[in-house]
């Protein structure tokens, strides 16, 4: 068989690119079944009629979406806004952007601190920085529960002391729910800044200085304009998860402050609407994809400017 | 004279970070104090005492949650190291070819979709599968979790592989090893660490989870996490705090040894 060289170079590649599908095979099979294949049938339950006792009825029915922006009235049926959904949307989205901007204000001068560290004791504060991140997000949302319970320790202190008369309502607050996702989430935007802050030439701040620039003009028109990838990244790292946030809302806001994420699972709970809640399911990964999108084109820009 | 002027410096900011310090800790370290707290509260120190953790021990329902937890973290760990060990050779090392950059993305897809919807979506399709088959075991929530424990396994591992050297792999095709063979004697030992760093990853993440979880249990497979989440509801004793201190150190330890196992990649081939 007179196979030229050429030839037998490229069925070998064909066979190397053959077996490469062949080895990540199973990684995406068990994603496509166990991941992210069923957002499919979440986009289908969308459009199909609630059943009585949860589940769905095998009908086309647009009553899901209808229901995410549209409330009917019971008794008379008359159509208005659904101020509910509408409310707990623009509350989730407030409390995600007031967490990022919270974890921006915690977290910039940590990664500072950090990266102006010498080399060899960065890595201990980063890890310090990762351990919280790495062990059990319940758990640090149960101590914030417990630090600020009514007959938690920080009422009780700020009682001995005086500063206050009685015990002040914190839990089950929008309060306690934004300190808990900054507290979660607060390594999601430190690292990525870090990651940005290191890579910082430091001769460009010294070239500032040398022309007479404040302390806050160096801060915010070099250094801020140089980590800007960073904190775009930190920012939706951090936003995306606080705005689909579960269990925050539900131990530290007590059955009243709802987020989405609580409102998907009522749907699928007591509301029994599953088709409603495959609807307001899909409307928050679209706002996701916006985010997403928004990030990509922002990055895309910054990092041009400012990285090799 | 003032003090030298120091470039890097930004007045207050390493106030902020000891203080962000202070507040990271803060509320990890009350919680595991109160573990040892003999009264009731979970506010007024009473004195040392272990009653919690042997509270803890004797309730069944917790070593039952603790048991199932290990369970379906450790098979779910080492499926998802499995795969995304596979996919990572499957990944690195070559010119791009059409379809890795989509590889890439469609195995770190399952960080970008927000838990809720991926629980809400499993919920719904098991839900179905599990009136087909009849089956309701622990194999749903050990392949969800393995699922989204895939891209942390594969970070590592693809890591680790790419920092590799591969001229290690083509002595030995020179000196006629066949390729399997080049991979579990030249491969595998390089890789090790790489793909034991992968599975505690994927360990802790799996053992973490709460909300995928919550959802696609069936009546009576509650883990840890979850039967906590229950139990938040409810008044707290300290007991609570005795088995979050518990997992706290399992966490801890698990991470303390990924660390250092991420981060030496050239020391250990000697």
């Amino acid at each position: 068989m007179a196979l030229s060289a050429a030839q037998a170079g490229e069925a070998r590649q064909k066979k190397d690119i053959r077996d490469r599908w062949l080895l990540s095979a199973p990684a995406l099979l068990l994603i496509l079944v166990a991941g992210v294949g069923p957002l499919l049938i979440v986009v289908l339950y969308s459009f199909l009629a609630p059943g009585s006792y949860g589940d769905v009825k095998w009908e086309f029915s647009s009553q899901g979406w209808f229901n995410v922006f549209f409330a009917r009235d019971i008794f008379d049926d008359t159509v208005s806004l659904a101020d509910a959904h509408f409310s707990i949307f623009w509350r989730s989205i407030k409390l995600a952007l007031g967490t990022t901007v919270l974890c921006a204000i915690f977290g910039f001068p940590t990664a500072y601190f950090i990266a102006t560290r010498p080399p060899h004791n960065r890595s201990v504060w980063l890890f310090l920085i990762t351990i919280p991140f790495w062990t059990n997000m319940l758990i640090r949302t149960f101590a914030i529960q417990e630090l600020i319970r009514t007959e938690g320790i920080i009422n009780s202190v700020l009682l001995k002391l005086g500063v206050i008369s009685a015990p002040v309502q914190m839990l089950y607050t929008d309060f306690a729910i934004l300190l808990g996702m900054t507290y979660v989430h607060l390594p999601l935007m430190v690292l990525p800044l870090y990651a940005s802050l290191e890579k910082l030439d430091f001769r460009l701040i010294e070239a500032a200085y040398d022309l007479y620039a404040s302390r806050f003009n160096v801060l915010m028109k070099v250094i801020v304009p140089l980590v800007k990838p960073g904190l775009i990244a930190g920012s939706i790292l951090v936003f995306i998860p606080a705005l689909s946030s579960y269990v925050i809302p539900r131990v530290l806001g007590g059955g009243k402050n709802l987020m989405i994420g609580n409102l998907i699972e009522l749907q699928f709970g007591q509301g029994r609407n599953w088709p409603l809640g495959a609807a307001l399911s899909v409307t928050l990964v679209i706002i996701v994809l916006f985010a997403m999108l928004y990030y990509v084109r922002n990055a895309g820009k910054a990092g041009g400017s400012s990285h090799g | 004279m003032a003090k030298s002027f120091s470039i890097k410096r930004l007045p207050g900011f390493s106030t902020i970070a000891m203080m962000t310090f202070f507040v990271l800790y803060l509320p990890i370290a009350t919680l595991v104090a109160y573990a040892f707290n003999s009264g009731v509260s979970v506010a007024m120190w009473e004195g040392f005492s272990l009653r919690w953790f042997e509270a803890a021990w004797n309730n069944d329902l917790v070593i039952e949650a603790s048991v199932r937890s290990l369970k379906i973290a450790s098979v779910a760990a080492v499926l998802a190291t499995i795969c995304a060990t596979l996919a990572a050779l499957a990944t690195t090392r070559t010119a791009a070819y059409r379809g890795m950059t989509f590889k890439y993305a469609f195995i770190n897809l399952p960080l970008l979709v927000p838990e809720i919807v991926t629980a809400v979506a499993l919920l719904i399709f098991f839900s179905r599968v599990k009136v087909w088959t009849g089956y309701s075991g622990l194999g749903y929530l050990m392949m969800s979790h393995a699922a989204f424990c895939v891209p942390f396994a594969y970070l590592p591992i693809r890591a680790r592989l790419e920092s590799m050297d591969l001229s290690l792999e083509r002595a030995a095709a020179d000196l006629y090893a066949t390729p399997f063979k080049a991979f579990r004697y030249v491969t595998l030992p390089l890789l090790w660490p790489g793909i034991l760093a992968g599975l505690m990853l994927a360990f802790v993440i799996s053992l973490d989870d709460v909300v995928i979880t919550e959802f696609v249990k069936s009546g009576g497979q509650d883990t840890l996490p979850t039967y906590m989440l229950g139990q938040l509801r409810r008044v707290v004793t300290p007991e609570m705090n005795a088995i979050s201190t518990v997992f706290l150190l399992i966490s801890l330890a698990i991470v303390t040894v990924f660390f250092f196992l991420s981060r030496t990649p050239e020391k250990d081939n000697g």
